[in-house]
């Protein structure tokens, strides 16, 4: 038989990700000292992390739901707008959201000064609490497109039927809606918790010290503060466990990733036409968005102001940012691509807890192991770059794979045949038919990856050096040290990059379709 | 595209013209690199003398510089670390990557210093800045019952995080630890470093921030802003010495000499005052700048030695992380 | 110049079994009920399902253990035949050139083929933009620039409305004609056989039966086909 495309390169790339990730780990445990204190402060950081990441999960879940819902069956002028930003929060730089958040719900913020006209205390936005509205800024849009997503796959037909019926709304919750969010919900959840398991920047800004530190957080510290690498292994091994146990029962249900366009379509619905419910429609809709839009254009509004006290090193780092992102993106995509084909050619997904591993693995077990690794060979500063881009798309590959593996699937299976009887093979197959057909998914997975490789504050803490910061982490370091104005600044050239450099590749994707 | 040319261009024509220099790289926490700390100064300074080029790296904060020269060991590239403290000498000196310096200064500390491996370039009290305009606590107790919030630094991070640790320990002693547990809940978070503490004070996301007795200083001299105050404790006030020693694998050691001479003399010392805000080592001719007399100074200063610190570090460390887990 | 020898095909409780031989030239209308085997045999004899035992010939050479591309044999299966991405010149043009790097001569022998079966001017459209019938031409226009011995057709017009599958079913015939080659079609329509077609190959519960000429096996059709064709 003729080889598969993938059969090959998938194996190769998936066993490299998975050498890459093994061999750091070795290095680490190598520098180990033995043995390993493991106290009672090491295991608040285990409940603190499972118990943020359960929170964050349903409480994003819980609130998408009736915004799923309300805009499910609502038209309304710029309701494809909102729709589509609801997708910003993925390729939203962490550190920008941050900063936004901060305005918006710190201490001295917009909502505590609202508060304070009331004569009510201002809110505290460090720790736990910081950490899940974090969290849920994030995740909150993610569930409400998925919900959608299964929202709008209900036949029209059988709200009519229920229009037609005149059944009571929770009739209709009970036989329609209720099916769907049985299906809906377990992935999503899931997704949401393995996402905010590994979570670092925003508990590195916003956790409010030991009591509010997550496992990748604290292995952060035995690296950088400690030093104590025995610690910063067994810490990654536990993360391993816990994330990539949790990845691999969830990939069973975990959602598919969906594409920006294709699925903007309010439903006709029938039924809930009173009053009631379009008020209270109204008002989710109303209040998710405010929600998302107003941390968003304080970042925006003080990035403006910000900008003009911007010093020369932000743009340098910027420039580093943009071209990390390009190899970033281009390793991506060298691993996805074949990767992708083997999944999609092979009946069962199972090979695909592979690529999960890039979701359990802590990308600062990584960054150092290889940093380790390559410090008696030659300076770790020159591969900086290299080690961060790597890492980075390695993150990124269980997300484009997910992106690819269903359009890979159906080029297969459409055109299986016909490549073989065309005598299509090798290398052709790729050209004539695999990469035009996945182009969109390609160009989507592509400006995921820039967008999150951009925004990635990192292993390149690790390797610190001010001639060489990336913007994240110089907009960390000016948020840090007083300059809140030139931060503000630096956060809108970051949001600019990350959305555009996601625009760039996404619509490379589509020109083809037109 | 523009600026990476010129940038590159810029890069290609500086090193082709320093080729035949010889460049000292030292290792020091972030704010002292930054634009407004005491970095390019110095090293204007230090070049228009030495011909060589001195390098600035900043590698994170106070005591993740001991963990950074620990991670790159004998390959490290750093010829001298700046930064450190009192509390980091007995682990920094267990690495066996420092070497002995021959320097000899009139230091103006408050204690006399005799070390063979670190020189000191500065010095502090640590204190909790706040604004005018509020009631100050006047120790550690009445902070803890009080409903006022504070920043303060991570002590496995930053070097006043860890003299917090020195500090409340000193003071309390074995009661360290409930000192702690009654501090929890004034305690809005716990930062890297300094300089994210005292951006969020600024921004006015804490009322009060660990920070130095010298703070105050600057929103004085710089900003010509009187709203700022040290809270002066009657348990008195933790003594930061911050140091600087020579890596024994240093390239360049006669330069890395040279550097440390400089460091204790008038020309760095000046710079001290009004860009890293703590009391120079050895006073420069000029005294101290205008401002810095209004400055209260502690009724008791309390300093540990280095071998002491080392030895309750640990325990101290541990104190703290169980009560904030709480 | 296809010749099946004891062929045996086993897909799960499935089995098919052949034992024929076709001559050149001719046109063979595949008949039988659903489920019978009928795409599973063009299948095997194209190279796309397995064989357990037996051989296939094409022209005097055994072809089992060849690839698809390599038996002398071109196909079209009921949907799939063009990529929705590629011109319809690229898509003919794949017939003779993998790598779609074409000479001048090889561009204009795609174009000849586009006219022949009346798509000029469709040369730079894409499959959706033309008509399922056009769809249907552009993938006969291939088979006439893959010019191969064999032609298998398995229902590739089975979507098309009658009158335009009798004229598919007509411009098969003319590109099999100048291409010199055999074909077997499979079809639902016995009409379509009895109207065209030489000679009708019967296909029934995993059994093919050797091809009679139409005439022949109409006059006097097996109790199974009278069955299936409800006679």
């Amino acid at each position: 038989m003729v080889k598969r495309a993938g059969a090959i390169g998938g194996p190769i790339v998936s066993g490299a990700v998975f050498a890459l990730i093994l061999a750091a780990l070795v290095a680490v445990m190598s520098k180990a000292n033995w043995p390993i204190s493991f106290g009672v402060s090491d295991w608040a950081v285990v409940r603190f992390t499972i118990w943020q990441a359960i929170l964050s999960a349903s409480l994003s879940v819980v609130f998408a739901i009736p915004v799923a819902r309300a805009l499910a069956r609502r038209q309304f002028q710029g309701r494809s707008a909102l729709v589509t930003l609801l997708g910003a929060p993925f390729i939203l730089p962490v550190i920008v959201a941050v900063l936004g958040i901060l305005t918006v719900f710190g201490r001295t913020g917009w909502s505590s000064q609202l508060l304070g006209i009331f004569g009510l205390p201002p809110l505290s936005i460090y720790g736990l609490q910081g950490v899940v509205l974090a969290h849920v800024f994030f995740n909150m849009p993610l569930a409400t497109r998925l919900i959608l997503q299964g929202w709008q796959s209900i036949p029209t037909e059988q709200f009519r039927l229920v229009g037609q019926l005149g059944l009571p709304p929770y009739e209709v919750f009970k036989t329609l809606e209720w099916p769907l969010l049985k299906q809906v919900l377990p992935g999503a959840l899931a997704l949401i918790f393995v996402i905010c398991l590994t979570s670092f920047a925003v508990a590195l800004t916003l956790g409010g010290g030991p009591k509010s530190t997550t496992i990748e957080l604290a292995i952060y510290q035995a690296f950088r503060f400690d030093f104590d690498l025995g610690r910063a292994a067994i810490l990654s091994i536990l993360q391993l466990v816990l994330a990539g146990t949790s990845a691999m029962l969830a990939l069973w249900i975990l959602p598919p990733i969906v594409l920006q366009s294709g699925f903007d379509r309010p439903l006709v619905r029938w039924d809930a036409r009173g009053n009631f419910p379009r008020i209270l429609d109204a008002i989710y809709i109303g209040v998710a968005t405010i929600f998302l839009i107003l941390p968003l254009s304080a970042v925006v509004v003080y990035g403006l102001i910000g900008l003009v006290k911007v010093p020369s090193t932000v743009w340098f780092a910027a420039w580093t940012s943009t071209w990390l992102a390009v190899i970033s993106t281009g390793l991506l995509i060298i691993m996805a691509l074949p990767v992708s084909a083997w999944l999609g050619g092979s009946k069962k997904g199972g090979a695909e807890t592979l690529t999960l591993l890039g979701l359990a693995a802590s990308p600062l077990m990584v960054g150092t192991g290889w940093f380790i690794i390559i410090y008696p060979l030659a300076d770790p500063q020159y591969f900086a770059l290299l080690v961060t881009a790597l890492v980075n798309a390695i993150m990124a590959l269980p997300f484009a794979v997910r992106v690819l593996v269903p359009g890979m699937r159906q080029s297969l299976v459409d055109y299986g045949r016909l490549n073989i009887s065309l005598g299509l093979h090798g290398f052709l197959v790729w050209r004539i038919v695999l990469l035009p057909r996945i182009r969109t998914r390609l160009g989507f997975a592509a400006g995921l990856a820039a967008a999150m490789s951009v925004g990635d504050l990192g292993v390149i803490t690790l390797f610190a050096n001010p001639e060489w910061a990336t913007l994240p982490l110089q907009m960390y370091r000016l948020m840090g040290s007083y300059q809140t104005t030139a931060a503000s600044g630096a956060a809108l050239i970051l949001l600019v990059l990350a959305l555009g450099l996601f625009w760039i590749c996404d619509y490379w994707g589509r020109y083809a379709e037109s | 595209m523009k600026y990476l040319m010129t940038t590159t261009a810029a890069v290609l024509c500086s090193s082709a013209a320093w080729a035949e220099m010889p460049v000292l790289k030292v290792y020091t926490y972030d704010s002292f690199v930054s634009d407004w700390g005491p970095g390019p100064a110095v090293e204007a300074a230090f070049e228009e003398t030495c011909n060589c080029d001195l390098q600035f790296i900043g590698a994170g904060d106070g005591a993740a510089l001991l963990a950074r020269i620990k991670l790159e060991g004998q390959r490290s590239e750093a010829d001298v670390i700046l930064g450190l403290d009192t509390n980091l000498v007995a682990a920094a000196k267990e690495t066996g990557l420092f070497t002995t310096h021959s320097v000899a200064a009139e230091y103006s500390l408050p204690i006399s210093w005799e070390d063979d491996v670190f020189v000191p370039f500065d010095w502090g009290y640590f204190a909790f800045v706040h604004n005018v305009d509020m009631q100050a606590p006047t120790n550690f107790r009445a902070l803890a019952e009080s409903d006022l919030k504070i920043v303060i630094q991570d002590p496995r991070s930053s070097t006043p995080g860890l003299g917090l640790l020195m500090w409340v320990k000193a003071a309390y002693g074995d009661e360290a630890p409930l000192i702690w547990t009654d501090l929890a809940d004034n305690i809005l978070t716990v930062t890297k470093g300094w300089s994210e503490s005292y951006g969020l004070f600024l921004d006015g996301e804490a009322d009060m921030v660990l920070s130095y007795t010298t703070s105050p200083a600057y929103h004085l001299i710089a900003e010509e802003d009187t709203s700022k105050a040290a809270a002066s404790f009657d348990e008195g006030h933790y003594m930061q010495i911050e140091l600087a020693g020579k890596l024994a694998n240093s390239k360049e050691p006669e330069l890395a000499d040279q550097f440390i001479a400089f460091m204790v003399s008038d020309g760095f010392q000046s710079i001290i005052p009004t860009t890293n805000w703590m009391y120079p080592a050895v006073t420069p001719t000029a005294g101290l700048p205008d401002g810095f007399d209004t400055l209260f100074l502690p009724q008791k200063s309390l300093l540990m030695s280095p071998e002491e610190s080392a030895a309750v570090r640990d325990e101290a460390l541990d104190e703290w992380l169980s009560a904030l887990v709480q | 110049m296809l010749k099946v020898e004891r062929l045996v095909v086993q897909q799960n409780d499935f089995s098919l079994r052949a034992d024929f031989i076709i001559e050149s030239e001719c046109h063979i209308a595949v008949l039988g009920p659903s489920g019978a085997g009928k795409s599973t045999l063009l299948g095997a004899i194209g190279g796309y399902v397995p064989l357990k035992q037996g051989s296939v010939f094409v022209n005097g050479r055994n072809v089992s253990n060849t690839q698809p591309d390599q038996r002398g044999i071109s196909m079209l299966f009921q949907d799939g035949n063009l990529f929705p991405h590629l011109t319809l010149t690229q898509n003919v043009g794949l017939g003779l050139r993998p790598t779609l790097r074409m000479t001048d001569a090889e561009k204009e022998q795609v174009h000849q083929a586009l006219m022949c079966v009346g798509l000029a001017g469709f040369e730079s459209r894409k499959p959706g933009d033309v008509s399922g019938g056009q769809q249907s031409r552009a993938a006969l226009a291939r088979m006439l620039v893959q010019a191969k011995p064999l032609m298998l057709l398995d229902e590739p017009f089975s979507a098309l409305g009658p009158a335009l599958r009798n004229e598919m079913l007509e411009l098969t015939l003319e590109v099999a004609r100048e291409a010199s080659a055999t074909i077997m079609i499979i079809t639902h329509d016995p009409k379509d056989a009895e109207r065209a077609l030489d000679q009708i190959l019967f296909v029934n519960a995993g059994q093919a039966y050797s091809p009679m000429p139409t005439a022949d096996i109409m006059a006097d059709p097996p109790v199974a086909l009278s069955a299936y064709l409800g006679l």
